[in-house]
C-alpha cells in the first residue's frame, strides 16, 4: 500500500515536470497554427480557435465587423472574401440585430502559416545548404577519425602518445576562444563567404577520434593477426574487418556530427555574409529579425526547422540517448 | 603482437593532424599573438604590448559581462546538477513509461538553440506571452521578463515592500529569464548522464542499508550522493564550461545584451568587440582571459575531484 502511494507520487512529480519540459514545444506548435489577429487578441493560449460575426442577409452570409450592437439594430462593416471592408455595401450599415450571429470555430488551424513562413525567405535554400554542409562534414569527420584512430589504437610509432594528448588537449579549448583568429585566418585563405569555410575546419573531430580509438582497442588482436597471415594489407584490413565491426560506433559518431552541424550557429553566422550561403540557423535568426512582429510565422518557422532533428530523434531515441550517455561516461 | 611501422602511421593521422594544426592549433596560438596587436578598422596590426589588456581591465562593460556570466554560472550550474539528479533517481525507481519520460526530458537538448530562443522570447513577451499568462492565472502581477533590468532580489524585496541597496539586487530578471531557459535546455543531457551513473552503483549497498533500517532519504544522502560523485564532477565541469560559452540566447533573445547591458555575457561581448566594432586584437584579449578562466576552473575541479572521490 505504502509502495503504491510513494510510486504514484513519483509518477505525479515526473508527469508534472514532463509537462513543464514539453510545454514550450506544445505552445510553439499551437501558436504556429493561430492567426496573427487571434494571437494579438490574446484570447486563446493553447487550442487555436476563431471567432467572428456574420450577417445573415436573407440566407446569404457575410463576414462582418461588429461596430455597435444594440437590442434592435446593429451597426456593422460588411467584409468581402479578402476580409477587406466591402465596397458593395455602405461602410457603416445598420441591420436588425436578429440577423447578426457570432460564429465560434474550435479548433481552427492555420496551416497556411507554415507555407507563408517557408516562402517569406528562401528557407528551401537554407535547408539545402544545411544538409549539404552537414553531410560533407560528416563524411570528412568519419574518414579523418577512422584513419587517425586506427593508427592511435593499433600501431606503434614515435610520438604517438604525445600527438594523441596534444589532440585531446585541443578538445578542451572552446570555440569562442579561437573564432576571431579563425576568421582572420580564413580571410587570408580567401575562404570567408564560401562553403569550405563551413565544412573543412569541422572535418576533424577530436571526440570522434577518441571514440573510435576506444572501440578499435577493444577489437581482438587475433582478428588482425589472422588477416596479416592471409596477406591482407592494412588498408584491406580496415575496409574488410574493422569497418563492418564498427557500425554502431559509426552510427553514434554520425548522430553527434549531424546534430552538431545542424544546430551550429556562431561559426556560420560569423564566417558567411551572403544570403545564398546562409545555413538554416543563420537564416532563421535573420528571419526572426525581419518578421519580429509576426509571432505565428516565427513559431511556424521554429517548428519546421527543429522538425527534422526531432523526427530523427523520435525514430532513434533509444540509440541516441544511449550514445550520449556512453560518450559522457567515457571522458 | 603489435607491428612496428615506419611511416605508415603518420600517413593515417596526417589528414586529422593537418586539419587540427590549421584550424585549431594555429588559431589558438594566433589568438594569443593578436591579443598583443592593434587590429581595428583603421589600424592593421601594430604591436602594442599589453595595451589591449590594460584597456580591458578598466572597461566597465567587460566587467559587467564577466559579472553577468558569473551569475549565470552560479545559478545555472547548481540547478543543472540538483534537478537532473532528482529526475534520474526518480526515473531509476519506475519501470512503466521510463523511456517515455526520458525522451521528453531529453528533447530540448537536441533541438537548436536558435529555434528555442525564438520560442522562449515569445514565451517571455510582456503581452501574449505564456509566462505572463501563467502568472495572471495564478493571480500575480505580470512581469517584464526580458525587458526588466532590475535585479531579481530587488524585485523580490520590493514586492514585500522592502527596498534594498542596488548592489544587493542580484542578476537582472532579464538575465534570470535567460538562465531559466538555459537550464531547461540542458536538464535532459545531465539527467541521462546521471541515469547511466546510477546504473553503475551496485544494489548491494541499498540492500545493506535497508537491513540496517536506513530510510530512503538517508540512502539518498549516504549512498547515492557520495557514490555518484564522479558523475557529479563530470556534470559540474561540462555544465560550467558550456555555461561560460553561452551566446545564441543573448544574440537571439535580447537587444545586444540589453536592457542596460544586464544580459551581456562574455562570449557576446567578445563577438560584439570582434565582429561589430572590428577590434579583433582587443576581442582576442578578452577571449584569452575567458580561456584562462575556463582552464583555471577545469584544473581546479580536476584537483578537487582527485581529493574528494571515493
Amino acid at each position: 500500500m505504502k509502495k503504491i502511494f510513494s510510486n504514484s507520487i513519483v509518477y505525479l512529480f515526473l508527469i508534472f515536470f514532463g509537462i513543464i519540459m514539453i510545454l514550450p514545444f506544445i505552445w510553439m506548435i499551437s501558436t504556429s497554427l493561430m492567426s496573427q489577429a487571434e494571437f494579438n487578441k490574446n484570447e486563446s493560449i493553447f487550442i487555436p480557435k476563431e471567432e467572428y460575426y456574420v450577417w445573415d442577409e436573407n440566407g446569404k452570409e457575410h463576414r462582418i465587423i461588429l461596430v455597435q450592437q444594440k437590442e434592435e439594430n446593429s451597426i456593422i462593416h460588411v467584409l468581402d472574401e479578402n476580409l477587406q471592408i466591402s465596397k458593395d455595401y455602405p461602410e457603416y450599415m445598420s441591420v436588425p440585430s436578429s440577423q447578426v450571429r457570432l460564429i465560434k470555430k474550435v479548433p481552427s488551424f492555420h496551416w497556411d502559416n507554415y507555407i507563408t513562413a517557408f516562402n517569406k525567405v528562401p528557407f528551401a535554400r537554407y535547408f539545402a545548404n544545411t544538409i549539404f554542409v552537414s553531410f560533407l562534414t560528416l563524411i570528412g569527420v568519419l574518414i579523418t577519425s577512422f584513419l587517425a584512430a586506427y593508427a592511435f589504437a593499433r600501431m606503434e610509432f614515435k610520438g604517438r602518445d604525445i600527438i594523441f594528448y596534444l589532440f585531446l588537449s585541443m578538445m578542451m579549448v572552446p570555440e569562442p576562444i579561437y573564432i576571431i583568429s579563425s576568421y582572420m585566418l580564413l580571410d587570408k585563405f580567401n575562404w570567408l563567404d564560401t562553403y569550405q569555410a563551413l565544412i573543412v575546419p569541422w572535418c576533424v573531430n577530436i571526440f570522434t577520434i577518441f571514440l573510435f580509438r576506444q572501440h578499435f582497442k577493444s577489437l581482438p588482436q587475433e582478428l588482425f593477426d589472422a588477416a596479416a597471415i592471409d596477406g591482407c594489407s592494412i588498408f584491406g584490413m580496415l575496409w574488410r574487418i574493422v569497418l563492418p565491426l564498427s557500425k554502431s560506433v559509426i552510427a553514434t559518431a554520425s548522430v553527434f556530427s549531424l546534430i552538431g552541424s545542424w544546430n551550429s550557429f556562431m561559426w556560420p553566422l560569423v564566417m558567411t555574409d551572403r544570403p545564398e550561403l546562409r545555413v538554416l540557423q543563420v537564416g532563421l535568426s535573420y528571419f526572426s529579425q525581419e518578421a519580429s512582429t509576426q509571432t505565428t510565422l516565427l513559431m511556424a518557422a521554429s517548428t519546421f526547422s527543429i522538425l527534422p532533428i526531432l523526427i530523427i530523434f523520435f525514430f532513434a531515441q533509444k540509440q541516441i540517448i544511449a550514445s550520449y550517455a556512453k560518450a559522457g561516461l567515457k571522458d | 603482437m603489435k607491428t612496428k611501422h615506419k611511416y605508415e602511421p603518420y600517413l593515417y593521422i596526417l589528414p586529422a593532424l593537418v586539419l587540427l594544426l590549421l584550424f585549431r592549433f594555429i588559431p589558438i596560438l594566433l589568438s594569443f599573438v593578436i591579443s598583443f596587436f592593434d587590429f581595428g578598422i583603421t589600424s592593421i596590426g601594430n604591436f602594442i604590448g599589453f595595451q589591449n589588456y590594460n584597456k580591458l581591465f578598466v572597461d566597465p562593460e567587460f566587467w559587467q559581462s564577466m559579472m553577468n556570466t558569473v551569475w549565470l554560472v552560479i545559478i545555472a550550474v547548481p540547478l543543472s546538477i540538483i534537478i537532473p539528479l532528482i529526475f534520474a533517481v526518480l526515473l531509476n525507481q519506475i519501470k512503466w513509461l521510463k523511456g517515455f519520460f526520458r525522451t521528453i526530458y531529453f528533447m530540448p537538448y537536441v533541438t537548436s538553440l536558435v529555434a528555442v530562443s525564438i520560442v522562449w522570447k515569445i514565451i517571455y513577451a510582456e503581452e501574449g506571452g505564456l509566462a505572463n499568462a501563467f502568472l495572471q492565472w495564478l493571480g500575480f502581477q505580470p512581469l517584464k521578463w526580458l525587458a526588466e533590468p532590475k535585479g531579481i532580489f530587488t524585485l523580490l524585496f520590493n514586492s514585500m515592500g522592502v527596498s534594498i541597496p542596488s548592489w544587493l539586487g542580484g542578476p537582472s530578471l532579464a538575465l534570470f529569464s535567460i538562465i531559466i531557459m538555459t537550464v531547461w535546455k540542458s536538464l535532459g543531457y545531465n539527467t541521462i548522464i546521471y541515469l547511466s551513473g546510477l546504473q553503475n552503483i551496485s544494489k548491494v549497498y541499498y540492500e545493506a542499508a535497508e537491513i540496517d533500517g536506513a530510510n530512503k532519504w538517508k540512502q539518498f544522502f549516504k549512498i547515492t550522493v557520495p557514490l555518484i560523485s564522479p558523475t557529479t564532477f563530470y556534470v559540474l565541469l561540462m555544465t560550467t564550461i558550456t555555461s561560460f560559452q553561452t551566446f545564441a540566447q543573448v544574440y537571439m533573445m535580447t537587444d545586444k545584451g540589453g536592457p542596460l547591458g544586464t544580459t551581456k555575457l562574455i562570449v557576446y561581448y567578445i563577438y560584439e568587440k570582434g565582429f561589430d566594432d572590428l577590434q579583433m586584437g582587443y576581442a582576442s584579449a578578452a577571449a584569452l582571459i575567458l580561456f584562462v578562466v575556463i582552464l583555471g576552473l577545469t584544473l581546479m575541479q580536476r584537483r578537487l575531484e582527485s581529493k574528494v572521490n571515493y
